[in-house]
Parts: structure tokens; sequence; C-alpha cells
């Protein structure tokens, strides 16, 4: 059914001229920014990820797939700095990763979106994603009390990027307001909007189109492959939609039961057969 | 169409971020700054400084505080009358130490140290939240009251265990002590209400004030941007407990002249504030003045109306204040969190199409 909405998303003339691209051209995917060694997390007697290793290569999309409960969601709590593995090294950047707080990896580039959305739902769309500028923004505490020493003109600043931004989303008419407010779906857009202000090296997305219906799907999808394509974003996303993970990823790795069984791309895992047993078998074609 | 933005158009970011977008909201306020500042102090006499004009202006600053902290950043406090008394006793100890020293900077000085105090019980906020923290910060409020009340050196060992202010005064004109003018101890309330709410208006119209609703909103979130939850909610500590220290300090020094730390500082004034800003709004500047208003003026009105007009009995005329603050405080609770600001909000939109049905 997803391959079906993928088809039907071609339709849409940018969309196809992407996809042309996307296909033909060697992509310009690069080093390995982050490698994941030997990375084991324990939730008391539960190993939610048993000694998976994995890199992420500069520019590509690589997509983590598995059952429900595989340890997805904890590889990227991991990644940004939510929890701690017991065992295993994390590389960023040619170097390795010590013990750090969210706030200071979030500092080093990495950003994310949520399973379950995790806007501020007080704040308007814009403040949301203003907020998201936060690790660019260089003004301090004093400068911000008495709005001199270019604290307003840093705001105009980013606000101008922003602008950029809701403009890329085409979310201009929800600009002011409350996201507490908004539908499911333009949460999910804001929320990436929100990730995309910090113009991170590395974006997390937890099951970005999860509860969407075909047409958000689509929309989201062009969303993500344009933000890779013309920004060069290097992107780690978690995806059920199988139609959609071999449309868009670089590369998948298949997590089940806390464990590696596939990795390669989405044609190689296809035909894995551990891959197939263990989750494309069961749940999907 | 009595209040129009029409024809009011955007046309650069930093216009669109005013702090009153429309021309007719800039004018009112200009309006609103003269009458305060000009003719107000002009008419005013001592009975309305001292009933109703300067308490509003003290509780407006302590509202604002407490606003920073609860309304934007989403802790809390129990702990407010606490928090005034550190400003009533640093006034009074800056005071008596240095006889020389500025009024002026003897209250901002006090807010200084309130600021200090209240970081350090700001401290507790990293672990614990929501329940928990209040029940800390009511600790740290009858703690206070019985520091100040058992330790000498704060009272300077006056034998009646109160403090009392000296007179200083500001130009010549005294604004503390026995014998102020009213429009003096308006005036000078005056200059730090507007003062700070400006400074309040900087801070929350930018990176800080999106940092605190962001702790607010969702501190998991939050700190995966980029926000250090420690220090965040510090800043908002320091900050709310700097405005309650200037609210504590000008109560105690231009307001009651003399304190007693139980009865002028207790958890009756930390619910006061409270009431205040959930009547007037959380996460509102506004509110915090819509809020001190109400909540000071209500007592006054229902006196004049039921005790003066109507010939009730005074304690009835209390009890019946009790019953229509309780039931507002349920009433905005439930149905409008956002308070008179958010009616006042809703009026505007209502307003701008009147008397077009659409
Ligand atoms: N904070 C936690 N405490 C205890 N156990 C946890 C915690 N977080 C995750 N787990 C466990 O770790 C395992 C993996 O969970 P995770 O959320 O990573 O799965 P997932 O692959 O994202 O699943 P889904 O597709 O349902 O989102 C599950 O068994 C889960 O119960
Ligand atoms: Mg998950």
């Amino acid at each position: 059914m997803s391959i079906h909405a993928a088809e039907a998303a071609k339709d849409d003339a940018s969309y196809a001229a992407q996809e042309e691209a996307h296909g033909i051209e060697p992509r310009r995917v690069g080093d390995v920014v982050m490698e994941m060694k030997n990375i084991t997390l324990r939730f008391g007697g539960v190993t939610a990820i048993k000694d998976i290793s994995f890199d992420v290569r500069e520019h590509e999309i690589r997509a983590i797939i598995g059952p429900n409960g595989a340890g997805k969601s904890s590889m990227l709590n991991v990644i940004n700095g939510f929890y701690h593995p017991q065992e295993g090294e994390i590389w960023f950047r040619g170097e390795k990763r010590g013990p750090m707080r969210p706030h200071e990896i979030a500092h080093q580039g990495i950003a994310r979106t949520f399973q379950n959305i995790a806007l501020f739902k007080g704040m308007s769309t814009l403040d949301n994603i203003m907020t998201g500028r936060m690790t660019l923004m260089k003004s301090n505490f004093w400068q911000h009390t008495f709005w001199k020493g270019g604290a307003e003109r840093e705001e105009v600043e980013h606000r101008r990027r922003v602008e950029e931004i809701i403009d890329f989303l085409e979310i201009q008419a929800i600009r002011k307001t409350p996201v507490g407010r908004l539908p499911y779906g333009l949460q999910k857009r804001v929320e990436l909007g929100r990730a995309l202000a910090a113009e991170p090296k590395l974006l997390l997305l937890d099951e970005p189109m999860a509860g969407m219906n075909v047409e958000e799907k689509e929309d989201m999808c062009r969303f993500i492959l344009d933000v890779n394509d013309e920004f060069g974003t290097t992107i780690c996303l978690i995806e059920h939609d199988m139609g959609v993970v071999m449309d868009i990823a670089d590369r998948v790795v298949v997590l089940d039961y806390g464990r590696k069984i596939g990795d390669g791309t989405p044609d190689e895992v296809r035909s894995n057969q551990d891959v197939i047993d263990a989750y494309l078998g069961v749940s999907h074609d | 169409m009595l209040y129009r933005e029409a024809g009011d158009f955007k046309t650069t970011y930093a216009d669109d971020a005013q702090t009153f977008p429309i021309a007719f909201d800039r004018w009112r306020y200009y309006a609103i700054l003269i009458v305060a500042a000009v003719i107000i102090p002009l008419v005013i006499d001592s009975y309305w400084a001292k009933s109703i004009m300067v308490p509003f202006l003290v509780f407006s600053i302590a509202a604002m505080g407490l606003n920073i902290l609860t309304g934007y950043c989403g802790q809390v406090s129990l702990g407010t009358g606490g928090f005034m008394a550190v400003g009533a006793y640093a006034s009074y100890k800056l005071m008596t130490a240095f006889p020389e020293l500025n009024i002026f900077f003897v209250v901002l000085l006090s807010g200084g140290v309130t600021a200090l105090v209240g970081a350090a019980f700001g401290l507790p906020s990293l672990r614990i939240k929501g329940f928990y923290l209040a029940v800390a910060t009511l600790a740290a409020q009858f703690f206070l009251v019985w520091l100040f009340n058992k330790v000498p050196w704060f009272f300077n060992y006056s034998a009646t265990g109160q403090i009392t202010a000296p007179e200083r005064t500001v130009f010549g004109i005294a604004v503390t002590g026995p014998s102020v003018p009213a429009y003096a101890s308006y005036l000078f309330c005056l200059a730090f209400v507007v003062l700070l709410a400006w400074l309040m208006r900087n801070l929350t119209r930018g990176k800080v004030g999106r940092q605190w609703m962001a702790i607010r909103d969702m501190d998991i979130a939050a700190e995966i941007i980029g926000v250090h939850p420690l220090k965040t909610k510090l800043i908002a500590f320091a900050v709310s407990s700097f405005y309650v220290g200037v609210a504590g300090a000008l109560f105690f020094s231009v307001y009651l002249g003399a304190a007693e730390p139980t009865e002028a500082f207790g958890i009756q004034q930390s619910f006061l504030v409270l009431f205040m800003i959930i009547i007037g709004g959380l996460g509102s500047i506004f509110g915090c003045f819509a809020g001190a208003a109400f909540m000071i003026m209500l007592p006054v009105l229902l006196k004049n109306v039921m005790a003066g007009a109507l010939g009730w009995d005074t304690t009835l005329a209390t009890h019946f204040e009790f019953i229509i603050v309780g039931g507002l405080i349920i009433v905005f609770l439930i149905l409008e969190p956002h308070g008179l600001a958010q009616l006042a909000r809703l009026m505007k939109e209502k307003l701008r199409l009147w008397p077009f049905p659409h």
C-alpha cells in the first residue's frame, strides 16, 4: 500500500525530478560521521540493545527499521545522550564521545524529533522553531535583559532564517498559532522544522510519518528528501512503512529484539533471509 | 471597528516583534503612561495612595516576579512571602548599615540579595518538580519567616522584634519614613514598576523567555534542543526573586513603614500573589497588573459597598471576599488558565470585527 503511495507521489513534478536525481546521480555520500561500536543498553534485566555496531555516512539517509520493541527508539536515545549505554563506544566526527548530557550533544550538532511529538505546546509555531536555534544564538542574558548589545539584531537575523524554514515546510499560515491547537500532521511538520532550525550535522527522526495519512506522508517524504538534497543534511530515521524506507533510504539497519540482523542497501536488506523472517515476512506484503 | 489593525502592515521582522504591534495599542500604552506618571500624582490623596495605588504597584511587581517563575518557567512557588521578607530585611539592613546609600539603590540591592537567596532555594528544582517543588518552596517560606523572627541580627536587636524604616529621600522629598507625601510614595513605586515591566518584556520576548517556556512546556525536549535545564531554572528563580525582593523592600519601606515577619510576610502573601497571577493570567505581563488590580481592589470595593453603603458587618464583607476569590480561582483554573489577560485578548478579537458579525 505504501509503495502505491510513493508511486502516486511521483505525479508531483518536482518530486519526480528529485527522485530521478536521486536514482541516477552517484549520491554525494561522504565519510563516516558517526560510528556506534558494540553498543549494549540494559534496563535492569531487559537488554534493549545488544552489541550493535553501525555507522552513518555524511549526507546519507540511514534508516533504522525493525518490529515493535526492537530497540530503535532506544538507539536514538543513546545517540542523543538520553540513555547511557553500559557498553560500547560512540564516535562522532572522528572523536570518541565521553559521557555527555543531551544539551551538550545538541551543541555538537545533533537534532531530533520524537516518536510521540514533543513540541512546546503553549508556544507558537514561530517560537517553537526559534527555540530550535538555541544552539546558534550567541547573545547573553544581560544583552537580553536590556535588549541591547545585539540581542535585537540577533533575534531578527534568526527570525529571517526561521521564516525560510517556515516557507520551506509550507506552514506560513500557522506561524502564530499555539502548536497545541494544531492537528497531528502539522505538529509533526513543526517538530521537523524545530529540528531543522538547529542546522544539525546529524538529524535523527523517530517515525516522522507515523499516524499520517497518505497525502501527509508524501509531503513528509518530500521534505526529508529536500532537506537531504538541498542542505546535504545527514539523516538517520526510524520508519515502519517499508515502502517509504525502500524509497528514500540509502542504507538500512534492521534490528530485532535488540540485535542487529541486517545492514545494507534497501535491496540487500530486502533479500536478506533473516530480515524477511523477522520482519518483512510477518507484517508486510 | 473600534479597534483596528487594518492598514497596519509589517514590512520588517523587527516591526513584527514590537511590544505593541498595533498602532492603536501603542498609543493607548503611551496614554496610560502619561496618566500614571503625570495626572495621577497631581490628584492622588493619601487614602488612594495607601489603600489602593501603592499596594497595587508593589504587588504588581511581586506578581511579575512570580509570573516569571510560574507562568513562564513553569516552576510553582509558594515561597513568595518569604522572599518578600528577604527583600524587606535586606533593605532594612542596608538602610541602617549605610545611611548615605540612596534609597533607590537600597531597593535594587535588596532585589539582588533576594535573587541570590532565591537561586539557592531554586537548586532543588533540578531534581524535584511540580507538587514536590511547591512543598519545598513552602518549606522555604516557613524557614525564612522563622529565621527573621529568631535571629536578632536581622532586626538589629530591637526590643519589639520589629523593623522600622528610617526616613530616606529622593531629590529632597521623603519616600520612606513617618511623613511621606502621597504622590511621592506613589511615584517612587511607579518608577520601579515601569523599569521592571520593561525588563520583563525584554527578557520574555527573546531567547531567555523561550528557554523558560521550553522548560515549562516540555523539559526533556528543551534539553535535547540545547537548553541547559539547571541554568535556565536557576536564572528564572534568580530573576523572579529579584522582582519579589524589590516588592518586599518597597512593601516594607514605603508601604508599611514598620514590619514584623509573621504578619507582613506570611504564607497568606504567597497565596495572594499566586491568586493574582492565576486570575490575571499565567505567562502574561498585562495579567500581572490585571491580577494585582483585581486582588487589591476587590476587598476595598466590597468593604465600601457592603460595609459602607449597605451597612453590613465588616467581617461578613471579608467572608464574602473569600467566597468570591475562591470561586473565581476555581473558575479561572478550569475554564480560562490564561486569566483576565486572555479575556482581554478575546475581547479585542471581538472588537476588531465589531460591528460586523464575520
Ligand atoms: N526507559 C526504559 N525503561 C525500561 N525499559 C525500556 C525503556 N525504554 C525502552 N525500554 C525497553 O526497551 C525495548 C526497546 O524499546 P524501544 O522503544 O527502543 O523500541 P522501538 O524499536 O522504538 O519500538 P516501537 O516501534 O514500538 O517504537 C522495549 O522492550 C522497551 O520496553
Ligand atoms: Mg520507537
